[in-house]
């Protein structure tokens, strides 16, 4: 119990804060930036613009499938190699900008496919061109359609940021390993603080998606 | 990247087996466990349902690899010695059996309830209704959303490099620190994860396409 006592000295569970500072704004700044790209490139295959869309296609496909520890590695390690060098913190972000877009993308997509024809038909009928109804009428739609979807997309983004511990990246799963690398007896109580500080955004994400969607249904 | 491909032919098949080895061990289990805690989530008794529940929203919201440190770090400590690939095994399990778990469930409550009530009218007990009538329903509802979990679960059996646990990512690492060539040696990883995600991945999209 005094382990316990001791592991959650302020100093730690301000270090700690300091790591979940970090981990937020990783998480957002990708999320932001995901959000953008993922919702264009959707669209760009969505539309079927002869090559574009099936080169966008078969990227979105390639990055889709690949682990994010990889793609965190080649940003980092790799990048420098082609003469562009990250550092720790821009490398975490590019690469979970890369691989949350390319999910985004499929979602988006995915969420266009269930909108109705029928409402693309009705706005082009009103006198709006394809791109005025694509953006004013479907999209809106399908992003409505897949707001649970993108929302627990974007929890797995918060969890996976831990993975930039690897390179490095000064988040909350970094900052503990720092405090148990000096004292073994804080290994438990460090493992517990980080889950449960994860869980909490998490879950509250969670519920508010929840709620999102009840909202909007 | 021919250059690495012929060098290190060994070390990638052999990280190839072990991603491969983790991710079916998990498969399985995790969908055993999964569909154990699905079924405590639809049961009549609130006490199972609320253990059900907690399971699932535990593990779904915490990272992966705090998972998989947790008994990389924890187990050898205090229960038994173990390596890095059965720890991260264990974590990979823990944490897909929730997702599989939280899909098993949406499968079993989208079959409708007169055929569990169907099956009890002409005399089956609930489990035999279970079993036989509304969990068969269920599986075929959710393979789609199962074989992207499986797809899920071969590229998150890269935490296995975290701890030790000699898979494809561990191995792509190993060799790009001995070759020197990191570009070519993650290029050479990535294809090899594709090999295994791309084709389940465009098979799943027929598949749901058929079934939809």
């Amino acid at each position: 119990m005094q382990n316990f006592i001791d592991a959650y000295s302020w100093v730690n569970i301000l270090f700690l804060l300091d790591g979940l500072w970090v981990t937020v704004e990783v998480s957002l700044i990708s999320i932001i930036a995901s959000f953008i790209i993922g919702s264009i490139l959707g669209v760009l295959r969505y539309v079927k613009i002869k090559y574009l869309s099936a080169i966008v296609g078969f990227v979105v496909d390639i990055v889709r499938n690949l682990p994010l520890i990889l793609i965190i590695f080649f940003t980092y390690f790799g990048l420098p190699h082609l003469g562009f060098k990250p550092g720790i913190l821009f490398a975490a972000m590019l690469a979970m900008t890369i691989f949350e877009s390319a999910m985004l993308a499929e979602i988006v997509r995915s969420g266009i496919l269930a909108v109705d024809y029928g409402q693309m038909e009705g706005a082009r009928a009103n006198g709006m061109t394809y791109v005025q109804a694509l953006w004013h009428i479907v999209f809106p739609q399908a992003i409505k359609k897949t707001i649970p979807t993108i929302v627990s997309q974007f929890i797995s983004l918060i969890k996976d940021t831990s993975l930039a511990t690897i390179i490095v990246l000064p988040e909350l799963l970094n900052h503990a390993q720092i405090i148990y690398g000096q004292n073994s007896a804080f290994i438990i109580p460090m493992f517990l603080m980080v889950a449960l500080m994860y869980f909490v955004i998490c879950y509250a994400l969670s519920v508010l998606s929840r709620i999102l969607d009840k909202k909007l249904a | 990247m021919w250059y690495i491909l012929t060098h290190y032919w060994s070390e990638l098949i052999q990280g190839l087996g072990y991603t491969l080895l983790s991710s079916l061990i998990a498969l399985v289990f995790s969908t055993i466990i999964g569909t154990m805690f699905a079924i405590f989530e639809v049961l009549p008794n609130r006490a199972m349902r609320i253990i059900g529940r907690i399971y699932i929203e535990l593990f779904r919201n915490i990272p992966l690899l705090v998972i998989a440190m947790f008994f990389y770090v924890i187990i050898p400590m205090y229960v038994a010695k173990i390596d890095g690939f059965t720890a991260g095994t264990i974590g990979l399990t823990i944490y897909t059996s929730s997702f599989i778990a939280e899909t098993v469930r949406a499968g079993i409550q989208s079959v409708d309830t007169g055929q569990m009530e169907g099956a009890r009218s002409n005399g089956l007990t609930y489990w035999q209704a279970m079993q036989h009538i509304v969990l068969p329903q269920a599986f075929k509802i959710v393979i789609p959303p199962l074989g992207n979990q499986f797809i899920n679960l071969v590229k998150n059996s890269s935490v296995l490099a975290f701890v030790a646990g000699f898979d494809l990512m561990y191995q792509g690492n190993s060799i790009a620190s001995l070759s020197l060539d990191t570009i070519n040696s993650y290029m050479v990883v990535g294809v090899f994860y594709l090999i295994i995600t791309l084709p389940l991945s465009y098979y799943m999209r027929h598949l749901e396409k058929r079934l939809a």
